[in-house]
């Protein structure tokens, strides 16, 4: 059984071709700052490689960043990807410049949450430590 | 500038003792009263003591003569007003061509193409790194026909088009040259720009493809070809918007752009080409953000830096060559998503800020930006923006009408003073591209977005409708446009068409040609580009063949 002492671990992605990268780079010094472990993947990952770099990492969570566009073709694919490889509880998050009706779809469709642009930092920490806290419980 | 009666000390320190006593406000976005948004200290009162340095003649100027601190013009605005140039393009190469005839029925004086992600990476639309970014934030080009379609009905020889893309710069400046020549304009009269600022891509905007040194030979090859054969066409904007959207500081902005500006000089004087034979068409392209006065001086400040260094440094002898001309864009990175009216007025500000700062072309924002790709409606806000600013304000009546302020002055040197120590220190690093590969740029952009986004978090800054004075539900305040998923399956099949159709062995055969070019140095990319684009060989096949002999680049990322 994990420590359940041990720091949360988050994966903060760039997907598709997107190299707008100053709100990923932000969250995920943020959320160092607030005591977090992160991994930043880089630009241009596969929806994939995502997961892949979260199962190996034993995230806890993935926040994904898209400002493209391509929102509601790679979140969906991210959610299929994490429960095909049995990692569906790894709480899957995201931000970007998605319209509300598209971040309303993509909720139901299984991403945790979506946060746009001018969403306090202190969010974003708070939905983190609560959803992979309850995951800990869970899964731990 | 002004003369001080005989007892102006002593006003001054009674002023100081009045307001040494005067309270100051206290509560949200207070914290941060006493700096720019770049974090440049503010005092609260300017005046003659702070510009005793400035030497009229070398400082000033006037408009039009050297350093141009006041306008590049010497009558600015009287003369010409600067072109209103709204960015434009989504969906495919047919929906994008009926907004720039919708554009330029409104009165809009020239055409901007926003290209889509896999067009900006150099991949066809049916590649599989194109899933799902098809057409969304640009128009997707993947071949001539593409192009064609792009400029049909529209006179290329008589309107001047920007395009914004910096990767596969030189494929679609090859393209372009192919459309218009298929329709009889000889590529001497074409005119318009094209971004091809690929160090800033490393920088900030993230859109490379090949390693630093290759891309630069490539760009070098087309100031040649340019200089040669397109004498109305700017063979490069130098970009700082990208930098300043990615959060740098307004300094960074300047002194990285204009860095990056150096480069490409000293690049080209390199490879033989004479400074007066392709520095007059160079042009800039900046952002104008939120902060008022600096970005008006960050404006002023440019000019003067850049005519002096191209004239000192450089031993350009054309004024021409000392001349900074730019385009500027207000700040998407300003706008918010809440209460997204409010990004009207914003882009009204930066509009301003612009003109004042006297800019020689405008991209105004349109208030759904950070939403989704503008309307048509907000479009036209946006454009109307600046009609009112033109012909309404009287503000471009009167040239540099804020220079002699003695806080404009100040904080124009200030902002000079901090760009010159970023030249210092990229020197240390021994050039722009060193100081890439160290990360230097990165690292220092992505520390002043974090401090910048921390005084949001405490308040010490405010954004309207963000962290104060909010609603509940504001971001369905407007209609936002879609992009029809349709498009992404129509565009693959287009490009397979067009693979299918055409003479194989032909693409082969210019394919081998550019790869040959690619590897030798002494031959000109942009024929056989050219040559290729003819064949109807594709965007994302030449990148293959040119990926082939340069390698493609990756990042190590810093944050």
């Amino acid at each position: 059984m994990a420590d359940r002492k041990r720091p949360l671990r988050i994966i903060v992605a760039k997907a598709g071709l997107d190299g707008h990268d100053r709100g990923a780079k932000v969250i995920a010094r943020a959320l160092r700052d607030a005591g977090m472990e992160v991994i930043y993947t880089g630009l241009f990952q596969t929806p994939e490689q995502i997961v892949n770099t979260a199962i190996q990492e034993d995230a806890d969570g993935i926040g994904l960043s898209i400002l493209s566009g391509a929102h509601m073709t790679l979140f969906p694919l991210v959610v299929e990807e994490l429960k095909a490889k049995g990692a569906g509880d790894i709480v899957f998050f995201g931000g970007g410049t998605i319209p509300p009706d598209d971040a309303a779809e993509l909720k139901r469709l299984g991403v945790r949450e979506i946060f746009t642009p001018g969403a306090p930092l202190s969010d974003i920490i708070a939905f983190i430590e609560r959803e992979c806290g309850k995951r800990r419980e869970l899964v731990g | 500038m002004i003369e001080r009666p005989a007892d102006y000390e002593h006003q001054h320190e009674r002023w100081r003792m009045a307001a040494s006593a005067a309270p100051r406000r206290s509560g949200p976005g207070s914290g941060a009263t006493d700096r720019t948004i770049s974090d440049i200290p503010l005092k609260e009162l300017y005046g003659p003591e702070d510009v005793a340095h400035v030497d009229l003649a070398r400082d000033l100027a006037f408009p039009g003569e050297y350093p141009y601190t006041r306008g590049i013009h010497p009558t600015m605005y009287r003369g010409r007003l600067w072109t209103m140039r709204q960015f434009a393009g989504f969906g495919n190469a047919k929906q994008t061509n009926k907004r720039y005839h919708y554009l330029l029925a409104q009165g809009q004086m020239g055409l901007s193409v926003a290209f889509d992600m896999p067009t900006l990476m150099g991949f066809d639309s049916d590649a599989p790194q194109a899933l799902g970014e098809v057409g969304k934030c640009g128009v997707a080009i993947d071949s001539l026909a593409d192009m064609e379609q792009l400029f049909e009905g529209i006179d290329m020889g008589s309107i001047t088009t920007s395009m914004t893309i910096n990767g596969p710069a030189c494929i679609a400046l090859a393209q372009y040259v192919a459309a218009a020549e298929r329709k009889g304009i000889p590529r001497r009269k074409l005119g318009g720009t094209i971004q091809a600022d690929i160090l800033k891509e490393y920088i900030a905007q993230k859109e490379w493809i090949f390693p630093p040194r290759p891309h630069v030979r490539i760009i070098v090859d087309m100031m040649k070809f340019c200089t040669e054969q397109m004498p109305k066409w700017n063979t490069i904007s130098i970009s700082g918007y990208h930098i300043r959207e990615a959060g740098s500081t307004a300094v960074q902005e300047l002194a990285f752009t204009l860095a990056d500006g150096f480069a490409y000089v000293e690049a080209a004087m390199k490879a033989g080409m004479d400074v007066d034979s392709f520095a007059p068409r160079l042009s800039f392209f900046f952002n104008s953000h939120i902060d008022f006065f600096e970005e008006i001086c960050k404006f002023r400040a440019a000019r003067r830096i850049y005519a002096r260094r191209m004239r000192e440094r450089y031993g350009a002898k054309d004024p021409r060559s000392w001349q900074l001309r730019f385009h500027t864009q207000t700040a998407g990175c300003s706008a918010t998503a809440q209460q997204p009216l409010n990004n009207v007025v914003r882009v009204a500000y930066e509009a301003m800020a612009a003109v004042l700062g006297g800019t020689q072309s405008l991209h105004t924002n349109s208030m759904d930006e950070v939403l989704a790709l503008p309307s048509e409606r907000a479009v036209e806000i946006a454009l109307r923006t600046q009609q009112v600013l033109a012909y309404e304000t009287n503000a471009t009546n009167v040239v540099d009408p804020l220079g002699g302020s003695y806080f404009v002055e100040a904080l124009t040197d200030e902002i000079e003073k901090q760009a010159e120590e970023y030249f210092r220190r990229i020197e240390e690093y021994g050039g722009v591209i060193e100081a890439i590969e160290a990360g230097f740029f990165q690292r220092e952009i992505a520390d002043a977005s974090y401090r910048y986004q921390r005084s949001l978090e405490t308040k010490d800054r405010i954004i309207v409708g963000v962290n104060a004075f909010e609603r509940e539900g504001s971001e369905k305040d407007i209609e936002l446009l879609r992009i029809e998923p349709h498009v992404e399956a129509e565009q693959a099949r287009r490009v397979k068409e067009v693979r299918a159709a055409r003479d194989a062995a032909k693409v082969e055969a210019a394919l081998a040609g550019l790869k040959r070019a690619c590897a030798d140095e002494s031959i000109n990319v942009m024929p056989p580009l050219i040559d290729a684009v003819n064949a109807l060989a594709t965007e994302g096949e030449i990148v293959e063949a040119m990926v082939s002999v340069y390698g493609r680049y990756t990042e190590t990322p810093q944050y």
